[in-house]
């Protein structure tokens, strides 16, 4: 059964520290009024997957002391610039990172959806990318003459974490066209979710609905976060705060204003209720 | 002609290099490549087929975040666009950082789908709009991606051409060099020459880059200009004056 959690603070309580955390590009909605209930609660030394990039919620985790590891094919605020306490936690040595490319990280979560040990790849022979992961390897393709490919073990979460549309009760999450939110719950061992809404029905039985939905048997645990992806987007629901965005992008740009950020945005109005409820 | 942007001759110049083509993919921060996509597809009347990565209008994937890739290992993404912090001579490409990798000078957002990419889309397409000795370099401090390969490595793909805000080079796969194909209006060779970093072949002529006549001008700032608003819309208030549509 996935249990309906009243808030989004019983959610972030469920992840702890040292935890291995699969998380959504920008562009799928992620959880951010978890993760301010994650700060709050001081969660540390996270490894945070982006699958296959992660923006201002790795970067707001990053600054905010939560990430031991960033394992991600890339950090970026989009037209917004650079990740500014990603690359100055890089410079100074206090992350450690797991280079990637896209697909690398799609092949190691479909290994281990399907509980493979691990999955075959072509490209990355004579990247550096490759030359830095000692958890990859070349093998000689077994059906080729002379072909060598990239061996990508299997790579599962301890957590999914990210944001949906909308939820029934039954703990069935509509993602639509996101499925890397669908391969993440499928590979991750548990799958933490906030929802727009929680609806009445079973978005299982609708056909309209259910080749886009995770079945509750992969979801843990779910909580109902309204505006839940603020600053960033729920596409076809609401748009990303960029005035929000590029003030954050201002402010990171130093850790002293980083700090003010994030006491700003902990005080936020309208998410008061989010650390009340 | 006066009036024309540099970003539109950029546009104009590529997009021409995507014509015939059936299927053209953009990836992240590429608000140019983006732009030149959209032209080549307002001529070509409905191909290529663009699709471009955090657009929800034109883009027609429907599993994941994956699905680009798994297009381009088959073969069905004629041509995508790469750019690098520093893009050497042979066309290794560098998104990652300056310096060593653990306790770099500069890091930048990482590799994205270039591990992959640039060896599986026949038509990759590099552009870097800062050309100077620090951008394009004689060997990059990291390899995101190797602009040539080991024989024995399947590498259907690669570099086509580098477009930069002075000049275009075309790339020879089998010599792994770049030779200069044509100058921008208002740049010289000789200038392109003290702005390089790595070596290159110069031609006994070499041609001025076409700016975009005013059909094009016209499509550009038309219906272009209002589709890459959607996913940069700073890029188009900058370049075009317009905002994001509500």
């Amino acid at each position: 059964m996935t249990d309906l959690l009243p808030s989004v603070e019983a959610l972030a309580a469920r992840i702890p520290d040292g935890a291995k955390v699969a998380v959504p590009p920008d562009y799928a909605p992620a959880a951010n009024a978890l993760w301010r209930a994650a700060i709050r609660r001081g969660v540390r030394d996270l490894h945070l997957v982006g699958v296959p990039v992660f923006g201002y919620q790795g970067d707001l985790l990053i600054g905010a002391g939560c990430v031991a590891t960033a394992e991600t094919s890339a950090v970026t605020l989009g037209e917004h610039g650079l990740a500014p306490r990603f690359t100055a936690a890089v410079k100074a040595g206090t992350i450690r990172v797991l280079d990637a490319t896209c697909p690398a990280v799609h092949a190691g979560l479909q290994a281990a959806e399907r509980g493979a040990p691990f999955s075959v790849m072509r490209g990355l022979i004579g990247s550096d990318i490759l030359a830095r992961r000692a958890d990859w390897r070349v093998i000689d393709n077994p059906f080729g003459d002379n072909d060598p490919v990239v061996a990508i073990p299997a790579l599962a979460p301890d957590f999914a974490v990210f944001h949906a549309r909308k939820a029934d009760r039954n703990g069935n999450v509509w993602v639509g066209v996101r499925r890397e939110c669908m391969l993440m719950a499928h590979a991750a061992r548990d799958t933490l979710v906030t929802v727009e809404e929680i609806v009445d029905g079973d978005l299982i039985a609708d056909e309209t609905t259910a080749a886009g939905t995770i079945p509750a048997l992969y979801v843990t645990a779910m909580a109902e976060a309204k505006r839940g992806a603020w600053p960033q987007a729920v596409p076809g629901h609401y748009g990303a705060d960029d005035t929000h965005l590029a003030h954050y992008a201002e402010l990171a740009r130093t850790e002293e204003g980083f700090q003010r950020y994030l006491t700003e945005v902990m005080q936020e109005p309208g998410l008061g209720r989010e650390a009340a409820e | 002609m006066t009036g024309i942007r540099s970003e539109e001759v950029l546009i104009g110049a590529i997009a021409g290099m995507l014509s015939g083509l059936r299927h053209v993919a953009v990836g992240a921060s590429s608000p140019v490549p983006g732009a030149a996509a959209l032209l080549a597809r307002a001529k070509g009347g409905s191909l290529p087929r663009v699709s471009v990565l955090g657009s929800r209008d034109n883009n027609f994937f429907t599993d994941g975040g994956k699905e680009l890739f798994d297009c381009a290992g088959q073969g069905r993404i004629d041509a995508f666009f790469l750019s690098g912090a520093q893009i050497d001579g042979s066309a290794n490409i560098n998104l990652v950082s300056i310096g060593d990798p653990d306790r770099p000078k500069a890091r930048f957002p990482g590799s994205f789908g270039s591990g992959y990419l640039y060896y599986v889309v026949p038509r990759v397409i590099l552009f870097r709009f800062e050309h100077t000795v620090r951008t394009l370099v004689d060997k990059v401090d990291f390899v995101s991606a190797p602009g040539v390969s080991e024989p024995n490595v399947y590498r259907p793909g690669g570099p086509y051409k580098l477009i930069t805000d002075r000049c275009l080079f075309a790339f020879d796969k089998a010599r792994a060099r770049f030779t200069l194909e044509s100058v921008h209006p208002g740049h010289t060779v000789e200038e392109i020459a003290e702005n390089t970093g790595f070596g290159y072949d110069v031609p006994a002529t070499v041609p001025e880059t076409p700016v975009p006549d005013a059909e094009t001008l016209a499509l550009i700032r038309g219906p272009v200009a209002e589709q890459i608003a959607e996913i940069y819309p700073a890029f188009a208030e900058r370049v075009f004056g317009i905002a994001k549509a509500a």
